[in-house]
């Protein structure tokens, strides 16, 4: 009995874990990616709706979140680094930053989306339905449904490594079982990088 | 067990990145500030895709992961090159 214990307690396969969360973050790409071939076609048809609806979104505040979100994936990187360098304090320290600078981004979220909710723009809304015209209807429905979807994955994502730092702290992630704290920043880095296309299709062309 | 010894990525290199990240943001920002019509949002897809390339590349690993990783990611944003494609084949000429 014993041994058997021992044998999946042993059982750690960091590369295995490494294909499992691939394949994750393929069938998360394909999930935004079909958002994105839904915005291209409505783009497409509605060009001018779009134009005008994108200059309501304030690109300053978009901007300031695509770094906060770059800065972040730097961290979280690095976080893996210095857990292989047995660096425990630092792992525990960027990841920390990490947390944080999601945290931040979700707060600016939070304000934005009010700003315009308070002028009436949100899905179904009488304002939206009696003065936009249907291009720019559907450009605010997926900028909801899109921008949502990716708080959603942050919120997630914050719960992983909040998750991860815990376990780094009692011991159970440590540089030779690495994988969740990687498989972690894997999760981040997806996140990071839906966020690189809606920055721009949303806010800076118009 | 020496497949798992991994590659330790330095500090440097990932603050190198983070450097480039950022210029390619502000540099995306002021070219659409510009008004090129049609060819704004193909620069700023263009700038995005390169950030999306060096944060698949170095963030995540891939330069340092085997082949096949690389081949089944590449193989997973053709499928949704094609899809894009396939799709605006059908919407430009219906």
């Amino acid at each position: 009995m014993e041994q058997a214990k021992h044998v999946v307690h042993d059982h750690y396969d960091a590369e295995a874990s490494k294909i499992g969360m691939w394949l994750f973050i393929f069938t998360e790409l394909l999930l935004f990616g079909v958002l994105f071939v839904i915005y291209a076609v409505y783009r497409y048809i509605n060009h001018e709706a779009f134009h005008l609806a994108a200059e309501e979104l304030d690109s300053f505040v978009g901007a300031v979140n695509t770094v906060i979100l770059l800065v972040s994936s730097m961290t979280i990187a690095m976080s893996t680094t210095s857990l292989q360098k047995k660096n425990k304090a630092l792992t525990l320290a960027l990841a920390g930053i990490t947390l944080i600078l999601g945290v931040v981004f979700l707060v600016n979220k939070y304000f934005e989306w009010g700003a315009k909710f308070d002028h009436g723009i949100f899905p179904g809304s009488e304002y939206l339905i009696e003065n936009l015209s249907q291009g720019e209807i559907l450009f605010f429905g997926l900028y909801f449904i899109m921008t949502g979807l990716h708080a959603l994955h942050i919120i997630i994502g914050l719960v992983l490594i909040a998750v991860v730092m815990r376990k780094v702290y009692t011991g159970k992630v440590h540089a030779e079982r690495a994988a969740l704290l990687e498989n972690s920043g894997l999760y981040w880095h997806l996140v990071d990088i839906i966020w690189i296309f809606l920055f721009p299709l949303f806010y800076l062309i118009h | 067990m020496e497949n798992e010894k991994h590659h330790i990525v330095p500090y440097r290199l990932y603050i190198f990145v983070l450097i480039a990240l950022l210029a390619l943001t502000f540099l995306s920002i002021a070219i659409t500030g510009i008004e090129l019509g049609s060819l704004t949002v193909a620069g700023a897809l263009a700038f995005a895709s390169v950030k999306t390339f060096l944060v698949l590349r170095y963030f995540m690993h891939l330069k340092y992961d085997k082949p096949y990783i690389v081949a089944m990611v590449i193989f997973v944003f053709a499928i949704f090159v094609v899809t894009i494609v396939v799709t605006f084949l059908d919407y430009l000429y219906r």
